[in-house]
């Protein structure tokens, strides 16, 4: 795989300053996703850096979305979806026979649009995945994993005193730091966010963009909004999708100072369409 | 004459609704705004004629049966006449008509309620008949129910003994196969097959339970004899074992369908949620899809229990009248539902203690399906309450 080689021909128009300095984490190379007839993603190619928020930006059903869930293959879920092209995580093709899609998600987490916490306690809703993975050798481990996890997450002072209590009982700020958390738990490399506060107030929306911004030190995050202003606050780069083709991919500053394309100058300043 | 009353009858109502109606047409015809539209007019005739017809009628129908049908045929004409003269622009006819409409949906919700209260009190009145001449002691701890014996003996412990064998019995075969195949239909049956299988399994619901009883004492209880002499085991001709297995059948679909449905309510985000955490399609079922479901799911078992305990049929047919105290599937026993049945047959004198213990038992099993009722419904609403 001589992604790094490749990529700079492949990103329009120019590749992002940032990917100069680092190993791309995912990669993709002419990708298509199909809904039975209808073609979501076409002959699609991006880069995305490690230790970086990447925001993908663009009207619905651009496809971004799409995209997002191809890279955990949760499109598997949809029966009349497939998939076309190559997608490499750290230089392992993810739609290759060998990939096992549970080790695969394990590793690219995701957090969706409307928190979903399971109906469980808060302890067991952030145990969930160590518990199936295996992961705490022993209870004392378990609870190290759980308490580290909401602290990443910036909700273990809140809920410290009712670790026992119903996630869903949280407020909807929490219960999507709760999901964050879930998702850190089981160590990924990757996560995946689909909208993450499209369903939350300004006040939650500021504190779990705070906290994207705390977990990039450690991740690569790939996160999907509609709000341009959260993309230009929390993202590093930013990629333009229309129509299902990836109009434009580079530095977040840049994009919004300077787009390359005039449909992503025409999106960005609101006279789209 | 009364056939010929109540063609007459209908013949007046549609005669008041085209006189109303009319009326009010030619009226706005006659450039005046009425409040109400013409059919409302009508409507409101028609019905003021049916129900003062039907009311008078049946009012003087017993004290003068001659004159009965023309005072409520002339009061029902003077009813819609009353109406008729009130045709006007402010006359409010639909508002009228609507609040009749109420009225007549609430008499028939009260008809309901007031049957089942009525059916309540009169079990309770003879379950207190039976208790004069039988000490409620002797019948909720006796060991021994012969009713028909002299003198007559009133255990109830050995036909709740029974009714508790044969449920069991069959929760045993219904529970899991319920479930389970709940959760193929809802999980994994691709929508084609859950299309063609949900149907065709709620259609065993359909089949009536004689014929279900057929099937358990001419096909499965012999097949569980030769099989439990293969084994060595004696088993009765008839057996709480057939009855036990048949009912499970039975009480198959109550089961997956109520539960197929819990389960399907179970949003997609929590399979989405507990998928992108990298479980497998068991481990979302087990840890997260079932315990979600678990009150409805709960609830659906509760449902299947009492229709278990209720079931009459398939236990006179396969499971045998003696009144046995046992805890072996491979006798015969009898539940409440079959001795009340065999009570009453063929007697209606309802003064004997035979005949009034029938009551005390429906009374027993009234309050055990009623409980059971109660809490399945509480658990329905717990679980409603799960996601907001």
């Amino acid at each position: 795989m001589n992604a790094p080689a490749t990529f700079k021909a492949i990103v329009t128009p120019a590749s992002p300053r940032i990917m100069a300095e680092r190993q791309p984490k995912i990669v993709a190379r002419d990708v298509d996703v199909f809904y039975g007839d209808k073609h979501a993603i076409k002959k699609l190619s991006i880069d995305i850096p490690d230790r970086a928020v990447s925001a993908f930006i663009g009207p619905s059903g651009c496809g971004k979305s799409t995209f997002l869930r191809a890279i955990n293959r949760m499109n598997d879920t949809i029966p009349s979806c497939r998939v076309a092209g190559n997608i490499t995580v750290d230089g392992r093709d993810i739609y290759d026979r060998d990939i096992d899609v549970v080790q695969l998600r394990a590793n690219v987490g995701m957090v969706f649009q409307k928190p979903n916490p399971f109906p469980k306690s808060i302890f067991e809703n952030v145990a969930y995945g160590p518990r199936i993975h295996g992961l705490a050798g022993n209870k004392t481990d378990l609870e190290e994993i759980v308490v580290s996890s909401l602290k990443k997450a910036g909700l273990f002072e809140e809920v410290k005193d009712r670790l026992q209590h119903p996630g869903t009982g949280l407020s909807g700020g929490q219960q999507q730091r709760l999901c964050i958390a879930r998702a850190i738990a089981v160590n990924p490399e990757v996560i995946l966010m689909d909208e993450p506060c499209s369903a939350l107030d300004p006040i939650a929306t500021a504190r779990i963009e705070e906290l994207i911004d705390e977990l990039r030190q450690n991740y690569c995050i790939v996160i999907v909004t509609h709000s341009m202003q959260q993309a230009a606050r929390v993202s590093q780069l930013t990629a333009f999708f229309h129509l299902g083709t990836l109009v434009e991919f580079g530095d977040t500053d840049e994009v919004f100072t300077a787009p390359q394309e005039k449909r992503t100058q025409d999106y960005i300043t609101g006279r789209f369409g | 004459m009364n056939t010929i009353f109540f063609v007459l009858l209908c013949l007046l109502v549609l005669a008041t609704f085209m006189l109303g109606r009319q009326r009010a047409v030619s009226m706005r015809n006659g450039s005046a705004l009425l409040h109400s539209l013409p059919n409302y007019h009508g409507m409101l005739l028609g019905i003021s004629a049916l129900l003062v017809g039907l009311f008078v009628f049946v009012a003087l129908a017993a004290p003068f049966p001659v004159i009965a049908p023309w005072a409520a045929l002339a009061a029902a004409a003077a009813a819609a006449y009353a109406f008729f003269t009130r045709i006007g622009p402010d006359f409010r006819a639909r508002n009228v008509f609507e609040r009749i409409t109420l009225a007549i949906l609430l008499a028939c919700s009260g008809i309901a309620i007031l049957t089942t209260i009525g059916i309540i009190l009169s079990v309770l009145f003879e379950t207190g008949r039976f208790f004069a001449e039988v000490s409620p002691l002797e019948f909720f701890t006796g060991f021994q129910w012969s009713p028909t014996g002299s003198p007559p003996v009133f255990g109830f412990i050995p036909l709740l003994a029974g009714t508790l064998l044969i449920t069991f019995i069959a929760m045993c075969v219904a529970g899991p196969l319920g479930l389970l195949a709940a959760i193929y239909m809802a999980e994994y049956a691709t929508p084609t097959v859950r299309a063609i299988f949900k149907p065709v399994l709620e259609m065993l619901t359909g089949i009536p339970t004689v014929v279900l009883g057929f099937f358990a004492a001419l096909t499965v209880a012999p097949f569980l004899r030769t099989s439990g002499q293969f084994l060595g085991l004696q088993v009765s001709a008839e057996s709480a074992l057939a009855a036990g297995i048949v009912i499970g059948m039975l009480l198959i679909p109550v089961i997956s369908s109520l539960s197929d449905d819990v389960i399907n309510a179970v949003p997609q985000s929590m399979r989405d949620g507990s998928y992108a955490m990298g479980a497998t399609k068991s481990e979302t079922i087990k840890r997260v899809i079932l315990p979600a479901a678990l009150p409805g799911i709960v609830s659906a078992f509760i449902l299947a229990i009492s229709r278990a305990l209720g079931e009459t049929m398939i236990v006179v047919m396969a499971a045998g009248l003696a009144a046995n105290l046992t805890a072996n599937p491979l006798e015969s026993v009898t539940t409440m539902t079959v001795q009340i049945a065999m009570l009453l047959v063929g007697d209606h004198e309802f003064d004997s203690a035979k005949t009034l213990a029938a009551f005390a038992l429906g009374f027993v099993l009234f309050i055990f399906t009623l409980g059971l009722n109660f809490v399945a419904l509480r658990l329905v609403q717990k679980y409603k309450e799960q996601y907001d």
